[in-house]
């Protein structure tokens, strides 16, 4: 389900950043912390506000990893396979998640919304390998184990 | 000031003011091969074709490097052969070829500069895939299988245009150009302009081609195929057969249709002496009331489009008159009514959005298009190839009768400012022939994106702007909406030049605008007929045909689409 957009909220962000298309990087990842991801009417609605087109706006979108069109779970979590992580295994925390919740490379967040599973290329925290995050929260020394156990705590939680 | 000079492979070359040395080397005569630059267009860089090698071996961007005095430039060395050979190789490593059933066909940049450069062998495994197409338009047909990323089309649409239906997305080996959402291209903003075909130099982008479908109709006995001539087709075909830019080639293009089976043949310059009237009047009425002003022009199809995407508000102040090609469909509709073959009314253009606008709902009778198929300049010379028909030696013939005769003013619509000068020439007291020289002199000629002009009309001034490039349009709205610029009439074209450059034209360049601008406007001096209101086609249309139905065979009301 994809929630519509709230224009006042929009309008706050466009205000933030003095309606300047030359700002549509922090006004999309603004939008994209409200959102969780970037819904589509934020693209016409931006494209009005700011004088570009939907089509540059998905140009930009399209072209940084981190800009979602997808809505993500209310959990992100993102597992670091930089080198430190991938000696260290962060390939077989990566499977558990996956096999656990069902995703795969191409499905990352499951269908109640709840989880979405990416790979980052480095997290900076290569003395904790490996290392994942949920949301903004680092969880360093991670093995499969330890992941199941933190993806209980999550389900129950909710 | 002492004149300054850079070498270029030994020759001294004077700078004159050139942003980059690109255009100082084509100065002096190299043809330097590029797919990213036009000199409309921002500089991009992208494509690296036009590397050149300065006097300490470091390699350059001709394009994006300034001219410097002293500066010494080679361009032909062996490093830049091996590089344009080799980023040919890769161009061709990803790109669909297959170049015998391809649209582009003999018209290919990529094609053109591989057999330039020699490519016998591509080193690399062809990595793309079958041919990718979006046909989702009336106007252009784009495959993506054919693109190599020069980005030309997408600046075209946003520069030019200030459309942006089209934009890179994603990226590296992943990056395409896109509509946003990878929607098919008739989803979008697109106003079928096809400037971006335009300027494709591969087959990535193309007009589309109506030819098959009307070669089965021509050749059907039950229907009478009736055809109308755009003023613009007969300076741009020429060239394509051998014959002098911007040469008119009317009487040719005639007799070349009268071979291929068309049963009829007019000009739309007839259309165009009807808008003249129709135009004059509905902008005299508002003059009078002093309401919608400043009154648009609506020949334009694209124009229409985008002031519907983009301005929906400023619908009532855009003439109700129907384009002149729509015009004199729906009179040659009319005309032919009880025929007792089935009319087809074909109409040779050099636009794409006509495609669209003939399609349009509020040009349906009985969801009967009134023209039955638009065919552009470029498909015109395939048909003419195709037919075995020696162009260059065809007897030039005239148009039918009962719609034989033109005014000058209706031909000159093919040029941006010619609408204006056509209805001027109507509404002007001093029907004087140094009155009428005079107009050409008063701001409305040229091909230049924004002309202003002012007449004397009644003790008043008519304010007048001309505006060709839907950028330009943009900005003298915006000026408009702020209190900025007064107008009372303002004459748009969405194509820069107008309809001589039109997307379904053979492309050309500066020069070849300035030759076809030339040409009708020769043509407007040569004939006999320089006022719609002379011409007695129109006077017998108005008496006849046209009695009690002006209204419903020229005016439109455009419905908003959903």
């Amino acid at each position: 389900m994809k929630a519509a957009i709230d224009f006042g909220e929009m309008d706050a962000i466009l205000t933030k950043y003095g309606h300047k298309a030359n700002n549509i990087i922090p006004i999309l990842q603004d939008t994209q912390a409200k959102y969780r991801y970037l819904p589509r009417e934020a693209f016409s609605y931006l494209s009005e506000k700011l004088g570009i087109s939907t089509a540059k706006i998905y140009s930009v979108a399209t072209f940084y990893e981190n800009f979602s069109l997808e809505p993500k779970g209310k959990y992100v979590i993102k597992v670091c396979d930089g080198t430190a992580c991938h000696v260290r295994k962060s390939i077989p925390i990566l499977e558990r998640l996956r096999k656990e919740l069902a995703l795969s490379e191409t499905k990352v967040t499951t269908d109640d919304l709840l989880f979405t599973v990416e790979t980052v290329s480095c997290l900076g925290a290569c003395g904790l390998a490996p290392v994942l995050t949920v949301n903004d929260k680092v969880y360093p020394a991670m093995t499969p184990d330890k992941t199941s156990e933190l993806l209980a705590k999550l389900k129950e939680a909710n | 000031m002492s004149t300054e000079f850079m070498l270029i492979d030994n020759v001294p070359v004077e700078i004159a003011g050139e942003k980059n040395i690109l255009a100082v080397i084509r100065k002096a005569g190299i043809e330097l091969p590029t797919f990213c630059y036009y000199s409309e267009l921002s500089v991009y860089g992208a494509c690296r074709m036009c590397v050149v090698e300065d006097k300490w071996g470091d390699i350059h961007a001709s394009c994006s490097t300034p001219p410097k005095a002293g500066m010494e430039i080679r361009t032909n060395t062996p490093r830049l052969r091996k590089y344009r050979k080799m980023i040919l190789e890769l161009f061709l490593s990803n790109h669909c070829r297959d170049c015998t059933t391809c649209e582009k066909n003999g018209k290919c940049k990529l094609q053109e500069l591989a057999q330039r450069f020699g490519i016998k062998q591509v080193r690399f495994n062809n990595t793309s895939g079958e041919p990718d197409l979006d046909t989702s338009s009336l106007c252009i047909v784009r495959d993506r299988s054919k693109c190599i990323l020069c980005g030309d089309c997408v600046r075209m649409c946003d520069e030019v245009q200030k459309v942006g239906a089209i934009d890179f997305a994603h990226r590296g080996s992943k990056m395409r150009v896109s509509p946003a959402f990878d929607e098919p291209i008739a989803k979008t903003n697109c106003v079928g302009c096809g400037q971006c075909a335009a300027v494709c130099p591969t087959g990535a982008i193309v007009v589309r081609d109506d030819t098959a479908r009307l070669w089965h109709d021509i050749s059907d006995r039950d229907a009478k195929v009736v055809v109308q001539i755009a003023p613009a087709v007969r300076v741009g075909i020429g060239k394509e057969f051998g014959l002098a830019e911007g040469e008119n080639v009317m009487g040719r293009i005639v007799a070349a249709l009268r071979r291929m089976g068309f049963d009829e043949v007019f000009d739309t310059s007839t259309g165009a002496d009807l808008t003249v009237l129709e135009e004059a009047g509905e902008f005299l009425a508002r003059l009078h009331k002093g309401e919608k002003l400043p009154l648009f022009t609506s020949c334009c199809p694209a124009w229409i489009q985008y002031a519907e995407n983009n301005y929906p508000e400023l619908m009532p102040n855009i003439s109700t008159c129907r384009s002149p090609m729509q015009m004199f469909a729906s009179v040659l509709k009319e005309h032919y009514r009880h025929s007792n073959r089935r009319v087809v009314v074909v109409a040779v253009m050099p636009c794409t959005a006509k495609k669209f606008e003939a399609a349009r709902d509020e040009f349906r009778e009985d969801g009967i298009p009134n023209v039955d198929y638009v065919i552009t300049t470029q498909e015109l010379v395939k048909m003419i190839r195709e037919s075995g028909i020696v162009f260059s030696e065809v007897e030039p013939e005239s148009v039918d009768m009962p719609f034989g005769a033109v005014s000058g003013a209706g031909v000159i619509f093919g040029v941006t400012g010619g609408v204006t000068e056509a209805v001027i020439r109507r509404l002007a007291d001093d029907k004087s022939v140094s009155a009428l020289r005079a107009l050409a002199f008063t701001g409305v000629r040229g091909l230049k994106g924004v002309k202003e002009a002012s007449i004397e009309y009644a003790g008043r001034e008519v304010r007048i702007a001309i505006v060709s490039g839907l950028r330009n349009a943009d900005n003298l709205i915006r000026q408009i909406k702020s209190g900025e610029k007064h107008y009372d009439f303002l004459e748009i074209m969405a194509c820069p030049g107008g309809c001589i450059a039109g997307a379904g034209q053979p492309v050309t360049n500066e020069e070849g605008r300035k030759r076809r601008s030339a040409g009708l406007y020769d043509s407007d001096r040569m004939s006999s007929i320089k006022r719609s209101e002379e011409n007695p086609v129109i006077m017998a249309l108005y008496s006849g045909l046209l009695k009690g139905k002006v209204h419903n065979l020229l005016h439109v009301e455009y419905r908003r689409k959903a």
